[in-house]
């Protein structure tokens, strides 16, 4: 298939590990910060082409992964009302609450929908006219635009039986949460499907203040080969900047409409982070003018929710400081099937995708 | 993932994933047409691919696999 089949081409694959291996001279580590680059990196077997003194962590780029318990807690309570459907991604319906997930109350009747996205969601609302429609509006700045031409649709067309429960987020606040805790990472592979919407220029402070490098990647196993090398030359030349390998797809300026979608529906508000906590401005909220579709205005009880089980060290993976590896509860306690944290959940998780690919090591 | 746009109408338009077909909203990309490739992401066309910066880059690759000899 074109735009895959070529990215995925044997030779190529094996001459850039080559080279890889002449230019790294020093141990390297660097983040892959979304959680597609985090499948697509063990799926392919990158660590096994790569030089042993070259590793790659896991960042904070997977949704589910860094959506909170309360906000599944608030989605519980939704979808026990009367009259209400929820509609959610599939892999969040998994995702363990305070006292219940979204799976459990299906179990038990609740009208839970998954849908491919937002539209689906106002589709339901049109058909269902006596009934309160919410959507659970994650992911990051790839998603959010839907949500917000979601938003706009609706409100043209004067809804009054849909609602979203926001927890969308932003990611440069978040990298710049990592860095300030000391992660030890000599560069970014940065996410491209973030990049395509909001252009590259959102990563200009990491070099300008950390003074490290920033490579917008592709998601096939050449676009990832080619951004560790472009990566360990920018370290060889002492060149920390930010590049885009990735420019079949992203540009610096980005997706104009996207982010305007996203201006005219949404403001920045601080938001909770699984793992990492509250992250100043890392959050979208409905504007004012939009906020009678806000899900959360729906909720008049008062919700207690729980920290995460102490022996689960799913913060500490999505902040960098270890990895699924290291986590007592890996892989015999903590599974697929039987999920302790949010990171075993996601097919985008580091601690799924290791328990796929890499759990016989 | 990058889906080629098999029909438009209006602001939607049918779009096939190696072979499977999925609905794709268009209002964030300008002059879709079949035949064009998308970024396809949550349903929505989130940005077109770029023949021509993805041929450049290939050229590169291509000149590096020259380069290198087994």
């Amino acid at each position: 298939m074109k735009y895959i089949d070529e990215y995925r081409d044997e030779v190529l694959i094996r001459k850039l590990a080559v080279r890889i291996r002449e230019s790294a001279v020093q141990d390297l580590a660097f983040m892959e910060v979304c959680g597609g680059h985090t499948s697509a990196i063990h799926r392919f077997g990158i660590p096994s082409l790569l030089p042993g003194n070259i590793s790659l962590i896991s960042g904070p780029g997977c949704p589910v992964c860094v959506t909170g318990r309360d906000f599944i807690d608030k989605a519980v309570v939704l979808c026990r009302m009367e009259n209400t459907i929820l509609t959610t991604f599939g892999d969040l319906i998994r995702v363990p609450g305070s006292f219940s997930s979204l799976e459990k109350e299906k179990s038990e009747g609740a009208d839970i929908r998954i849908v491919f996205s937002a539209l689906e969601a106002l589709d339901i609302a049109r058909k269902n006219p006596g009934k309160n429609i919410v959507f659970l509006a994650i992911g990051f700045e790839t998603t959010a635009p839907g949500t917000a031409v979601t938003v706009q649709q609706a409100n043209m067309d004067k809804f009054n039986n849909f609602y979203i429960l926001s927890a969308h987020k932003v990611m440069p606040p978040a990298m710049e949460a990592i860095l300030n805790e000391g992660v030890k990472i000599n560069g970014f592979i940065c996410p491209g499907h973030v990049a395509a919407v909001t252009g590259s220029s959102i990563f200009d402070f990491i070099p300008d203040r950390y003074n490290l490098g920033c490579v917008i990647t592709g998601f096939e196993p050449i676009d990832i080969l080619q951004s560790i090398m472009m990566l360990v030359q920018q370290i060889n030349n002492k060149t920390p900047q930010v590049e885009i390998q990735y420019n079949r797809a992203v540009t610096r300026s980005g997706n104009l409409i996207a982010l305007e979608y996203l201006k005219r529906i949404f403001e920045p508000c601080d938001a909770y982070w699984r793992g990492i906590g509250i992250i100043k401005g890392s959050g979208l909220k409905l504007r004012k003018e939009f906020d009678r579709f806000d899900a959360g205005k729906l909720i008049t009880s008062d919700i207690r929710s729980i920290e995460d089980d102490g022996s689960c060290i799913c913060g500490e993976i999505l902040r960098g400081m270890k990895r699924p590896d290291d986590c007592p509860l890996f892989p015999l306690v903590c599974t697929p099937d039987n999920p302790v944290g949010a990171c075993m959940v996601s097919n985008e998780g580091a601690c799924n995708t290791w328990y796929k690919y890499r759990k016989d090591e | 993932m990058p889906a080629k746009i098999i029909s438009v109408e209006g602001d939607m338009a049918e779009v096939s994933v190696g072979g499977t077909l999925f609905k794709a909203g268009l209002q964030m990309i300008e002059d879709a047409k079949p035949g064009d490739y998308i970024l396809l992401h949550a349903g929505f066309a989130i940005q077109k691919i770029s023949e021509e910066d993805a041929n450049e880059t290939m050229r590169l690759l291509n000149e590096m696999n020259d380069q290198i000899n087994f």
